[in-house]
């Protein structure tokens, strides 16, 4: 039965990793903008939901509402004015941008809020769980999981059915023979990034709720959806959530055996499916 | 007009002022203040540490003593190697008499070191002293090697201190014996977890059978193995040394899959009141150590105020809760003042560390003396200890929690503010 457990709660915890590598995925396959700064974007959006709860007094996900548009703008104008302005056949000066940008979110951060601890309070939704059998799961973690997959539908529905999301393919594809048919690609990729902060809000909402977090903690969370993009295949969506499941499942058994091996088997994992399938999982077009 | 021609002038005048003026100091070093250099972590992970820094320097500057002081702070950053820089940087540029360090081992030991090394006495705190000396060592593997240091003086309490505390608190409760342990890689996971001097061979003496999963990393997302392996063992206490997140991610999940023991003694994940309301209503009846409190039965050597009076000002200067290491910040300037108030030459190293070493000075923290009382030889130079007791999180009823000391058997001069009481699912 543990082991049961041990491989239900590594497929919960991968949604969360989903979660955070989502918004990551969705930029990376359209402008192939590889954002050092998402967690740091994640925790600023996990601040400022804290300061529509505490301002406002709202239900954090109903201040996760209130929090999304204003996301929305910042990566359209973050695209628009910054990152646009980086992007070319050199790709070091998006990292490098991206990089001061998360030193630049980290010390904003530190001085308006301090180094403390915070927390977005749920009350007793924190620690409910329902139980299957002998195996209780949280409540908490059911609904990033939840999230985590609606998330993914969500942006395929807007890739695959929506004339924004044949814009973003096109572009993708080709930038130059996109902007020939009257699309233009600074504008497509401001609305990217738009979406994406949309996507940095839900996962801002989850990392608040499940856990302490300081303006330092950003990068420490990044690493693990990165390898979930990887896994995934560059571009795949569904891809995404299938690794970030993969480095659940394998962190919760590695730390089964010995929880010195927890973090070094999401490690291993991500290594394995590279050397069996380079390009990822299900890499786009391929 | 800003020109190449009139900033060459310029810079070239005042560099000959300089110059001229260092040239100039000693004449008139006679009169000047005594210059002493503090690190302190200001920003970063560590920064709730040095919270109350400019609420007690402040308080020390106003004293009588605190007048002859010239006090240069400087932020470490939470980074050991900018800690080693900035100490430096006091002693070569600003030509401290004496430096004044304090919170967590990756401040105070880069400090201390390099303070060795250029032969200026240091003053250190808030670090469990076995990371602070033993971590210092050529060899820390192995004890035949180990120095003393000849300007290097620190006040805290030690592991066996904690395993002490924890245990008499557990003794008040009626429980299976049964313990599961968070230890995390890192140099205090593995001090606590240590199977010759951390808790596995006092536990075992004590007749407690630990369940130690293994090591895991810091920032881990998922403690389910660990939550098994405890239910698995039947642990009824639960006991580590764990930063914050986690300690928020392991208590959550533990009451997710329906695992709440009878006893929680953490170490460092619940040292700060916002992290533990952080956890909401869940950490009620949470333990942990108490260096210092509000109730301690000591006084300030320097303005007379007692540990309450310390703690209600900062209170009343900032609105902030009280943390436990104000006290000891403030008894970092008491020997300060005390040890340069008792010499001839504050500009000489060996009689500045000779007074310091002869300090009896009762303090805010206790009384601070390097005897080596309760230490074993190799330290007993350079290390006094400072009483430790153990504590609660007690919801208040109007919200937000209050520390009560709930175990004195350690240090029966403190006085407890409740008994040891049992955690509720």
């Amino acid at each position: 039965m543990i082991w049961v457990d041990t491989i239900i709660q590594g497929v919960l915890l991968g949604g969360l990793y989903a979660l955070f590598a989502a918004g990551l995925s969705l930029v990376f396959g359209i402008m192939r903008l590889v954002n050092l700064a998402h967690g740091d974007l994640i925790v600023f959006g996990a601040y400022l939901i804290l300061v529509v709860v505490s301002v406002l007094g709202l239900n954090p996900f109903l201040a996760a509402i209130v929090a999304a548009p204003v996301m929305f703008v910042l990566g359209w104008v973050l695209q628009k004015i910054v990152l646009n302005r980086t992007l070319g056949e050199d790709i070091l000066p998006p990292l490098l941008v991206t990089f001061g940008l998360s030193i630049v979110i980290q010390n904003g951060l530190l001085e308006g809020f301090s180094a403390d601890s915070q927390r977005i309070s749920l009350g007793a939704l924190e620690t409910a769980s329902v139980s299957l059998g002998q195996i209780s799961l949280g409540v908490m973690p059911l609904l990033t999981f939840a999230s985590a997959v609606a998330v993914i539908v969500g942006l395929n529905q807007l890739f695959y059915r929506t004339a924004i999301g044949r814009a973003f393919r096109a572009t993708s594809d080709d930038p130059t023979t996109a902007s020939l048919m009257g699309i233009r690609p600074d504008r497509v990729f401001a609305s990217a990034t738009a979406i994406a902060m949309l996507v940095v809000t839900i996962a801002a909402l989850y990392l608040g709720t499940r856990a302490n977090f300081d303006p330092n903690i950003g990068p420490a969370r990044l690493i693990y959806a990165f390898e979930a993009v990887i896994i995934g295949g560059l571009g795949s969506l569904w891809g995404t959530l299938a690794g970030g499941i993969i480095i659940g499942v394998a962190q919760t058994l590695g730390a089964a055996v010995n929880p010195e091996w927890q973090i070094l088997a999401g490690h291993v994992a991500f290594l394995i499916v590279l050397l069996v399938r380079p390009r990822g999982l299900f890499p786009r077009g391929g | 007009m800003l020109t190449r021609r009139n900033l060459l002038k310029s810079t070239a005048a005042s560099g000959l002022a300089v110059a001229a003026g260092s040239l100039a100091a000693p004449a008139i070093a006679q009169g000047a203040r005594i210059r002493v250099g503090y690190v302190t972590p200001q920003s970063g992970p560590l920064a709730a540490f040095s919270e109350a820094d400019q609420f007690i320097l402040d308080g020390f500057a106003a004293t009588e003593a605190g007048a002859n002081f010239e006090v240069i702070v400087k932020d470490s950053q939470s980074n050991p190697n900018r800690a080693a820089e900035v100490a430096q940087e006091l002693i070569v540029d600003d030509e401290i008499d004496l430096m004044l360090v304090a919170s967590t081992p990756e401040t105070t030991n880069p400090v201390t070191t390099t303070c060795e090394n250029e032969e200026i006495p240091c003053v250190s705190t808030v670090a469990p002293w076995q990371p602070w000396f033993i971590g210092q060592q050529g060899n820390p593997g192995d004890p035949s090697s180990w120095q003393p240091f000849n300007y290097a003086y620190h006040f805290f309490w030690g592991l066996e201190d904690v395993i002490a505390v924890f245990t008499n608190m557990w003794g008040q409760l009626s429980t299976n014996r049964s313990v599961g342990a968070l230890f995390p890689n890192d140099g205090d996971g593995n001090a606590w977890g240590d199977p010759n001097v951390g808790f596995p061979p006092v536990l075992d003496e004590l007749g407690y059978t630990l369940t130690d999963p293994g090591r895991y990393q810091n920032l881990t997302d998922d403690f389910t193995a660990q939550i098994n392996a405890f239910k698995a063992a039947n642990a009824e206490i639960v006991t580590g040394v764990v930063i914050p997140p986690d300690f928020t991610t392991f208590w959550t999940q533990a009451k997710q899959q329906g695992f709440t023991p009878k006893a929680a003694s953490i170490g460092k994940a619940i040292l700060f009141p916002q992290a533990v309301e952080a956890l909401g209503d869940t950490g009620h009846n949470l333990s942990s150590e108490v260096w210092w409190s509000p109730s301690h039965p000591f006084a300030s050597s320097l303005s007379g105020a007692s540990a309450a009076d310390l703690a209600a000002g900062f209170t009343a200067a900032t609105g902030r809760p009280w943390t436990q290491p104000i006290g000891f910040v403030h008894a970092l300037f008491e020997v300060a003042a005390d040890a340069m108030g008792r010499v001839d030459d504050t500009s000489d190293p060996d009689a500045v560390s000779e007074a310091i070493a002869a300090t009896a000075l009762d303090t805010i923290v206790g009384r601070l003396a390097w005897d080596g009382a309760g230490l074993p030889p190799f330290a007993a130079r350079n290390v006094t200890k400072t009483p430790l007791v153990g504590g609660q999180w007690r919801l208040k009823d109007g919200g937000g929690y209050d520390l009560v000391v709930v175990d004195n058997q350690t240090a029966p001069d403190v006085p407890t503010g409740g008994a040891m009481e049992e955690i509720t699912a």
